[in-house]
């Protein structure tokens, strides 16, 4: 069949002359009719994607209540209504009201659950900000070589990834958490990156050897252009789209798992709060006191869709196949 | 066809061999394993002592990591650090149960996600489709453990409210289960919302490899010829996309099934099934090598016999594919 | 003439995109009689696909719609049937073999099994045993080798050749009305596409079907089709019988696509190809959608701003041009430009 995607050419050159005077005479309707069929705008690559992410409401919407979040979080001292650890005995087992702004109610021993909540996120989120970093130096390093090199770190990544196949992921980390990581976030964050790097790695490899094949790199090559020149001037830029896509999976997940580790009693330590232990906290009164695993459930969950969200946003926009609706 | 099962399980051993290798290793470092033990006032100095000598702590980790692979192939998988019981029997228990938990999980998650995701692709940009979507982008948000809590406390609150105990909470059985049919349907009730739990991710997942293999096989030219001979939709679905679908889906369900394995440590926890999940935390609790190594040893074989099995359904689904 | 047995009118089928609303077909109307091969001819993105898919009631919805016209089948409106009365015609009436053998057989379905599916769905009266018969009988006609054994086999066991006979079998499995080949040999080897070309002549032969053989290969319609369509933009520019297409062509496009073709008898620089690109449809020019690569028009007001429409020269002649009768010397100065003669039959096959 006839494919009837609009082509988008621009080729023809010819400027739009004014038509010259002829049998018929020329009303100014006539003149803005005219058309050669050679008129269509060029969009850059940037534009279409500012565009279609744009479009995608899921994304802007979930982008601006992450942001909303992260700044919450991070002025955690001052957004809070009481410390996280401001214990009033007389408040205890509070439901969620607003008086005294206890938004998310207390807990057992009287401490605003908001407070704990939001100092909770800060953990979930510094946590995935600092796998983020670690996966994507990691990951883009060993793919970029793995790809462009081939060799022994090539073998090496395959096998790597054939591990994360064969053993449950949550095993290895659990194993690496318990004897490493409880502590601060930041070394949670270290772990978690360590393992969780290889798919990055993968998915950057493979688009380094599809790159390297392609006409500008072997131009560059043809030039004269350095090993490092090449990747950083001409792969690396070729590859952030699926990277940033699969840094906010790997950001997600982050978040889930650091919650799943202090569930299980392996994250961070106390007192640090951390949404995973509230629950594991409020699960011996959760049927009397829903909000004690309610809320810091809905706050994680709600985190997690919208950084899931933002990379389906950032996915379909960066898709040159995905057609626009 | 065996000559590849068997290949392909030669060239998963010195994966498995490193891996324990490298968590015996990293107990290692955490240091002394007798720790907790010291501080237990019942144990006298000259037991911690015979236990040093008996399992070799004194010797390096790699002298001790060559004397637990070398009983393998006779002895299971050794006894425990700390107590002269042989460790083989609790595995043995533990994987019977999980298997049946996660077995369920996946074939309910398959067949759910399976026809989600084909009426989803079938009605592109419905309001089904959006739902699902958006459903699925949330249990992929959810951790399985909260989604647990949840179905404990509704199911509780059923109760409060209306008298009726619609399912039980916890263990895999009742105190006296009974025999034959009495006890699998006394197992069945009890594995409903565990199942469930572990289900929610991975249904999650697969719908969306199923929509999108949907949605590329229904483009196909094939799918057009079907339509120009005059074939309902219903049938094209059914004999002609479904079946091309399915294939993607299957090997993704198939690499997955570590995900399962990692979800029912956290649901087996929460609803104190008596499983591998359970096991592993309560042996990390331990720091106690050996039954965490076997543990491994057997997940991993576990896995790769369902990725065997995937293998196999693959083989009947595409008739391109013959291994040799 | 007779009646026409299948017949397009005025049909304008629109395709809704991100930049608005495209007409794929804008206006199409032709005729096809019991027995004869109409070839339409057009570069990618004529419309000449998006007319058949129409015919058969194949285009996707959304984003595509048939906007306007009529399909009449032995008089019958196509267009208004109800999915059910038209899943009715689709394979029994019309059917068509597609451009890709490759990938117009489903790969996990064996190539006997798809042939029975097409006669099942029309004739489920048929016994499964009667039906393989049939299957066998018809990839004997086609020129399948051992059918018995090749029934069971699958499309990856097929070769590309193969696999368009078996799709000509499937096509001829119900005797239709109305044969549409799309592009049938285009996907295949040279050596091949003539061995196809002949079965499909033999199907015709046996069904005595009125045939639509979609090509841009005119060498292809010298030697199959008995009258041609040419398309351009959407529309029909030109039709006639295949003698008065490649001897006197009536619109500048057709005879900027035979003095195109490279051919012994010249040399290589002095063809004369049609300048410029094929129209995007998205912004097709305003007036003849044809004005900005015409050698005639000389960018002519005409030409720029008024949309020519169909003038019928004699019983199947049209041509939408508005000076079509400057063609004769326009032809001579192609000739006498190219050397070569416009329209001797042997050069293009």
């Amino acid at each position: 069949m006839t494919d009837p995607t609009p082509r988008h050419d621009t080729s023809t050159s010819d400027p739009e002359e004014p038509p010259p005077g002829g049998v018929l005479a020329e009303s100014d309707e006539q003149v803005a009719a005219y058309s050669d069929g050679s008129e269509i705008a060029a969009r850059s690559q940037w534009q279409l994607f500012r565009r279609k992410f744009f479009r995608h409401k899921l994304a802007m919407g979930s982008l601006v209540y992450l942001a909303i979040v992260v700044v919450a979080a991070i002025n955690a001292e001052t957004v809070a209504p009481y410390a996280y650890d401001d214990i009033n005995v007389v408040m205890r087992g509070t439901a969620p009201t607003f008086e005294e702004m206890h938004f998310f109610g207390t807990d057992q021993l009287g401490r605003d659950y908001f407070s704990r909540v939001l100092f909770g996120a800060r953990t979930s989120l510094s946590v995935a900000w600092i796998v983020a970093v670690v996966v994507g130096v990691i990951g883009t390093t060993v793919g970029a070589i793995a790809g462009f090199y081939r060799g022994w770190v090539d073998a090496a990544l395959m096998r790597m990834t054939d591990l994360v196949i064969i053993f449950p992921a949550l095993a290895v980390l659990l194993v690496f958490a318990a004897l490493f990581g409880q502590g601060r976030p930041t070394r949670i964050g270290i772990i978690l990156g360590l393992l969780l790097w290889p798919t990055l790695a993968r998915i950057v490899r493979g688009v380094f050897l599809s790159l390297r094949e392609k006409e500008f790199v072997q131009a560059a090559r043809a030039c004269g252009a350095g090993d490092l020149r090449i990747m950083f001037r001409h792969m690396i830029p070729n590859t952030i789209g699926p990277i940033v896509v699969n840094m906010t999976l790997v950001m997600a997940a982050a978040i889930i798992i650091e919650a799943t580790l202090a569930f299980l009693g392996f994250g961070v330590n106390p007192p640090t709060p951390a949404l995973g232990r509230l629950m594991d906290e409020g699960r011996s009164s959760m049927q009397t006191q829903w909000w004690l695993i309610v809320m810091p459930g809905m706050a994680l969950v709600s985190i997690a869709l919208a950084v899931n969200f933002i990379g389906d946003g950032l996915r379909d926009a960066l898709d040159p196949t995905q057609q626009e609706k | 066809m065996l000559n590849y099962a068997l290949r392909r399980f030669l060239i998963s051993i010195p994966i498995i061999v490193v891996a324990t290798f490298l968590i015996f290793w990293a107990i290692s470092l955490t240091g002394d394993p007798l720790q907790d033990l010291r501080q237990q006032p019942n144990i006298t100095t000259e037991q911690i002592e015979r236990v040093r000598e008996n399992r070799g702590l004194d010797e390096p980790f790699y002298v001790q990591y060559a004397v637990w692979v070398q009983q393998i192939p006779t002895g299971g998988f050794g006894e425990y650090l700390l107590s002269p019981r042989p460790i083989a029997p609790d595995l043995q228990r533990v994987v019977i149960h999980t298997l049946q938990l996660v077995i369920a999980a996946e074939v309910l998650a398959f067949i759910v996600a399976v026809a989600l995701g084909t009426l989803s692709a079938t009605r592109q940009y419905s309001v089904f489709d959006y739902s699902t979507t958006t459903l699925s982008f949330i249990g992929y948000s959810m951790p399985s453990f909260w989604f647990a809590l949840i179905l404990q406390v509704i199911v509780v609150q059923i109760f409060e409210l209306t008298g009726v105990r619609l399912l039980p909470l916890a263990n895999l059985s009742s105190p006296n289960p009974g025999t034959g049919l009495a006890f699998v349907w006394d197992r069945a009730l009890h594995l409903v919302l565990p199942v469930m739990s572990l289900a929610i991710f991975s249904v999650a997942s697969y719908s969306r490899y199923m929509r999108a293999s949907m949605l590329e096989v229904v483009g196909s030219d094939y799918i057009r010829t079907a339509r120009a001979k005059g074939l309902k939709e219903g049938t094209i679905t059914r004999r002609h996309a479904m079946r091309n679908a399915l294939i993607p889906t299957v090997t993704v369900a198939a690499l997955s099934f570590g995900t399962l394995l990692s979800g029912a440590i956290v649901v087996e926890t929460v609803f104190g099934l008596d499983g591998m999940g359970r096991y592993f935390i309560q042996m990390l609790g331990r720091r106690d090598p050996y039954p965490i190594m076997g543990w491994l040893v057997i997940t991993s074989v576990v896995v790769l016999m369902f990725n065997l099995i995937a293998d196999l359904v693959y083989g009947y689904l595409d008739p391109r594919i013959r291994y040799d | 003439m007779s009646d026409p047995l299948l017949s397009i009118r005025d049909l304008v089928t629109q395709f809704d995109t991100a930049d608005g609303t495209v007409r794929a077909v804008d206006g199409v109307s032709y005729d096809v009689y019991p027995g004869e091969t109409v070839g339409v001819v057009g570069e990618s993105g004529s419309g000449k696909s998006v007319t058949v898919m129409s015919v058969l009631g194949l285009i996707p919805e959304p984003p595509g719609r048939i906007a306007d016209g009529q399909v009449l089948l032995e008089g019958r409106d196509l267009l208004t049937l109800s999915d059910a009365e038209f899943r009715d015609v689709r394979g029994k009436d019309i059917a068509m073999i597609f451009q890709d053998p490759m990938t117009s057989l489903n790969p996990v379905l064996t190539v006997g099994s798809q042939i029975a599916e097409a006669i099942e769905v029309h004739r489920s009266h048929l016994s499964d045993d009667a039906i393989r018969k049939r299957v066998i009988e018809l990839l004997e006609l086609v020129g399948v080798p051992n059918a018995d054994d090749r029934f069971d086999q699958y499309p990856h066991e097929y070769s590309g050749g193969m696999r368009q006979r078996a799709m000509i079998a499937m096509a001829i499995a119900n005797e239709p009305k109305i044969l549409i080949a799309d592009e049938p040999t285009t996907a295949l080897d040279v050596t091949i596409q003539a061995q196809v070309l002949n079965v499909l002549q033999t199907a015709q032969d046996e069904t005595n079907a009125g045939t639509i053989l979609i090509t841009h290969d005119l060498g292809v319609i010298a030697e199959m089709a008995d009258r041609v369509v040419v398309m351009y933009g959407g529309r029909v520019v030109e039709t006639g019988t295949v003698d008065e297409i490649f001897h006197s062509p009536k619109h500048p496009y057709t005879l900027g696509l035979l003095s195109s073709l490279p051919r012994p008898d010249a040399d290589l620089e002095r063809l004369e190809p049609i300048p410029g690109q094929p129209p995007s449809l998205i912004n097709l020019p305003s007036g003849c959608a044809f004005h900005p690569r015409c050698r005639m028009g000389n960018d002519r007001q005409r030409c720029r701003f008024e949309t020519p429409e169909r003038i019928d020269l004699d019983a199947g002649r049209s041509t939408a041009c508005h000076y079509y009768e400057e063609m004769d010397a326009e032809i001579q100065r192609v000739q006498d430009a190219t050397g070569a003669e416009i329209s001797t039959e042997d050069e293009d096959a």
